[in-house]
């Protein structure tokens, strides 16, 4: 490892990966690769259903594969990569502070970074679910890298709060190891995971799915032995005499992701509230000039296809800083209006040119409604949808014309059509 | 044959047994867990308590004070992070005001120093987040804070450096005493003989003096109930902050802890079973109360809940007295707050007075009372750092990513006195899987390094003792 790098990339998961390939094809070669894990991939590694790589490569992957197509790029272009390498510092000026067994605690002077660190799950104690705290409980991560990589089953009696994505292919997982699914609970009266794992995990398997339901308390002393999950109001609070009890020995919690945001934080980079990522303009620049953040460390998304077509763009916009130095902006910010939690990117440089993607969900379900992007009191853009979720990323697109012929913040909304 | 038989391996019994060993004595710790810090000792608020609130010439208030004097020398030599933040008890009317002046008069009779009654504009000046609605504080400049297990498991650890036994897992179920000494059975079939035999054992306390032939002492418990929030919002507040008592009690605390996190909590709430389950009630009590103390308190940063029991005694004061009955035993019992910041002075009463009163002492010249931690690798310089791991490369590879702490860090727990045998227990030692992720992705790289330095199986590999295997088998 050298001290000096043109591109220093935090995180060798799927984000990471294809940032690295992209800052290459554009120009820059002086790259190097930081990941923790013994070697490159992400949580990709743990994720052996297929389904990845629909979008992009038109074929159903599984997590490993998908990630291997990355990796021989990378290796293929000779990016120099260091495994068991984590990042401890990092500051405003681009100096990272990184620690391995082989050279102990260096630093290393970027004149770029692509933030890719990714996401973690949230846990068990954040929604202080009442109770004792024996063995038993995991998020569904952890008991995904018990199953698929370490070739243990974390439990037999299990019910599972949170329906996102990761809980629903656990389900389906832990039952074709020959544990015993007895409920999926969720207290939003809707599944934040895709429809088409709720088919295919649950649905398939008769695995019951209760919505507005929650965990209230778990039981046992050494081991869990049950758990009493409790319908919940409108207001997300449980209602008394709704209380149902099943004897289970694990529970597993798939209650959200949250981006791992602590070297964005110590490099003093601003970051939104709503997405729990850094802000970023169009092309992933955070507000630190030359540090870029893509993938779900930025903000988290549904489909790894998605991930890697975020981290080219900041891939390719690092080695843009690189070879032609920081830019003047002309920046108009992007908010969010009725019905939508947040939109990404926050800003966007109108001086840069080319067209813009905007990344947002939606607050609730919602059926037969118009999402619409305005300026001035203008219609720029708009999409009738049949029905949106929170559970899947929406779009629009603000072609460069459109983009040439506004001045004021942009707003996107959702309203329900008459 | 012991000299002495310490049942009990909490904070209490952890120091007295440290306290033993500075002396040519034979000496056994019993812990009926799995682990020693099992009790009290593992979930409590972690306050050295300055010593205002006890009632003057009670065992409470003596030790107290005499204890708070004692925590940076202990504390020092133990290698314990300990740090005096000061304490602030808030007072939210006028007539609570009045209080604050009763409360000073008894600390300054107690022996406490630097207590000063501040202003409202003080108050806001020194905890910019204290409510709108606190009109004054009374200022304890000694109060301070320590971690109760990292206290706990440093002693015993330092004691079994310099000669002392620990026996984990040995539930005294019989003690009969002969002419020459006692004789202690466990539930699992094992003896063991000690001619004086120190009763630390918590909320037991009151059932081994029973055995022993004692019934004079009544132990009841307590369970309270704590929220624990992320160390990015460490800075929330930066003393302890206490509700001035009354006569519907104590109310809960807001501090800081010596990790960098933020506790809220306890609940006091009677024990009826041995459990230390949260509840919804006591949870929601807790954020009523933080949010009366202090402005918007940053739940959102909320990582876990749990609840800590404590022992006390009928008679409202720390039991530390040689058996009326039974010659010999000798009951550290009724141990509640402020028995953490008691203890290094109750050890040191216990071993010179009471023990001293039966055994002669001699001083024990190879004692060493330090304990070097390299578990703070975090807080060390690069340089420090960098000479560790060119001599231990696994100082190098980060295990517990949201804490920081390394492979090495883990080993050692695993492998010095008194070594961790299961995930909750290097966790204590380490502050592994304490961080904001809790241990989703370092749990299953733990479990295997145990199982490595045990020579176990993955599937033995428990959190906290039999009956708390992490898995279930293997997949197909």
């Amino acid at each position: 490892m050298k001290k000096n790098y043109d591109i220093v990339i935090i995180g060798g998961g799927p984000a990471g990966l294809a940032a690295a390939v992209a800052a290459y094809d554009n120009g820059v070669k002086d790259i190097l690769i930081l990941e923790r894990e013994e070697r490159l991939g992400g949580i990709l590694n743990q994720c052996i259903h297929n389904g990845f790589g629909l979008t992009r490569f038109k074929e159903s992957l599984s997590g490993p594969e998908y990630a291997a197509r990355f990796i021989d790029e990378v290796q293929k272009r000779q990016i120099e990569v260091c495994t068991q390498t984590t990042v401890l510092a990092l500051s405003k000026e681009k100096q990272v502070t990184v620690i391995n067994s082989a050279q102990g605690v260096f630093t290393v002077q970027a004149k770029s970074v692509v933030l890719a660190m990714g996401c973690r799950e949230r846990s068990r104690g954040a929604l202080n679910v009442a109770g004792s705290r024996p063995a038993g409980i995991y998020s569904a991560g952890t008991a995904q890298k018990y199953v698929n990589i370490k070739g243990y089953l974390p439990g037999k009696r299990v019910v599972i709060l949170g329906s996102g994505d990761i809980g629903l292919i656990m389900a389906r997982r832990m039952t074709l190891e020959g544990a015993k699914v007895l409920a999926v609970c969720e207290i939003m009266p809707y599944s934040s995971g895709l429809k088409r794992n709720i088919a295919q995990c649950l649905d398939d398997f008769g695995i019951p799915l209760y919505l507005s339901h929650t965990i209230t308390k778990i039981e046992g002393e050494k081991r869990v032995t049950g758990v009493v999950v409790s319908k919940v109001d409108e207001n997300k609070r449980p209602i008394a005499g709704t209380e149902m009890h099943f004897d289970c020995d694990t529970v597993l919690f798939s209650v959200g992701l949250i981006p791992e945001n602590e070297l964005t934080k110590m490099a003093g980079i601003e970051l939104s509230p709503k997405t729990r990522g850094a802000v970023v303009y169009q092309n992933r620049e955070t507000d630190t000039d030359g540090v870029f953040a893509c993938g779900n460390v930025l903000q988290v998304h549904d489909l790894v296809d998605f991930v890697s077509e975020e981290a080219e763009i900041a891939g390719k916009a690092a080695a843009q800083y690189v070879l032609n130095g920081a830019k003047v902006r002309e920046e108009i910010s992007v908010n969010t209006g009725n019905n939508i939690s947040y939109v990404l990117p926050q800003k966007i440089d109108r001086n840069a040119g080319g067209q813009v993607k905007l990344f947002f969900r939606v607050t609730n379900t919602f059926k037969n409604c118009t999402i619409t992007a305005t300026s001035g009191g203008e219609v720029i853009a708009k999409r009738k949808k049949r029905i949106a979720v929170p559970g899947e990323m929406e779009t629009l697109l603000l072609t460069e014309k459109t983009l040439a012929g506004i001045n004021d913040e942009i707003v996107v909304s959702l309203e329900v059509d008459e | 044959m012991f000299d002495v038989i310490v049942i009990g391996g909490g904070v209490v019994g952890g120091l007295i047994l440290r306290e033993l060993t500075k002396y040519h004595l034979n000496v056994c710790l019993l812990e009926k867990a799995s682990d020693v810090s099992m009790g009290a000792s593992k979930a409590n608020s972690g306050i050295v308590h300055a010593g205002f609130d006890a009632t003057p010439n009670s065992n409470k208030a003596k030790f107290n004070v005499l204890g708070n004097e004692m925590m940076e020398k202990v504390t020092g030599e133990l290698g314990v992070k300990f740090r005096r933040n000061g304490s602030l008890v808030v007072a939210f009317s006028a007539e609570e005001i009045e209080t604050l002046k009763e409360l000073k008069a008894r600390g300054e009779q107690n022996g406490v120093s630097g207590l000063e009654i501040i202003s409202q504009e003080r108050l806001r000046e020194m905890e910019k987040n204290i409510s709108d609605e606190a009109l004054g504080a009374l200022y304890a400049p000694t109060g301070g804070i320590v971690c109760p297990y990292e206290l706990t498991i440093a002693a015993i650890g330092n004691a079994m450096d310099n000669g002392a036994k620990l026996e984990t897992e040995f539930e005294v179920v019989k003690i009969v005493k002969n002419e020459e000494c006692f004789v202690l059975s466990s539930s699992k079939g094992k003896t063991i003989e000690g001619k004086i035999v120190i009763n630390a054992a918590g909320l037991q306390s009151g059932k081994i003096a029973a055995l022993a032939g004692d019934s004079g002492i009544e132990i009841k418990g307590r369970k309270g109930e704590y929220i624990l929030l992320d160390r990015e919002s460490g800075d929330f507040v930066s003393h302890t902050l206490f509700f001035t008592p009354t006569k519907l009690g104590k109310g809960i605390l807001v501090t800081q802890t010596e990790d960098g996190n933020i506790l809220l909590g306890p609940t006091a709430e009677e024990l009826e079973n041995a459990g230390t389950d949260t509840s919804a009630q006591g949870l929601a009590f807790v954020i009523e109360k933080a949010r009366k103390m202090c402005k918007n308190p940053p739940l959102f940063n909320t990582i876990t809940s749990f609840a800590g029991v404590r022992a006390y005694s009928s008679k409202g004061d720390f039991i530390i007295e040689e058996s009326k009955t039974v010659k010999g035993l000798i009951h550290c019992a009724g141990i509640e707050s402020p028995g953490l910041t008691a203890a290094p002075a109750i050890a040191k009463f216990v071993v010179e007075t009471l023990v001293g009163g039966s055994l002669r002492l001699i001083k024990n010249e190879n004692f060493n009372g330090a304990r070097t931690p390299d578990y703070f690798f975090k807080n060390l310089s690069t340089e420090e750092k960098n000479a560790i791991i060119a001599r231990d490369p696994s100082y190098g590879k980060i295990v517990c990513r949201c804490e920081q702490i390394t492979e090495g860090e883990i080993l050692r727990a695993i492998r010095a006195n008194p070594p961790a045998r299961d995930i909750d227990g290097v966790k204590r030692r380490t502050r592994s899987g304490m961080g904001r992720c809790q241990g989703g992705f370092c749990q299953p790289y733990i479990a295997e390094l145990i199982a490595k330095e045990r020579g176990v199986s993955l599937e033995q590999v428990t959190k906290c003792g039999d009956g708390s295997e992490l898995i279930m088998g293997v997949t197909k």
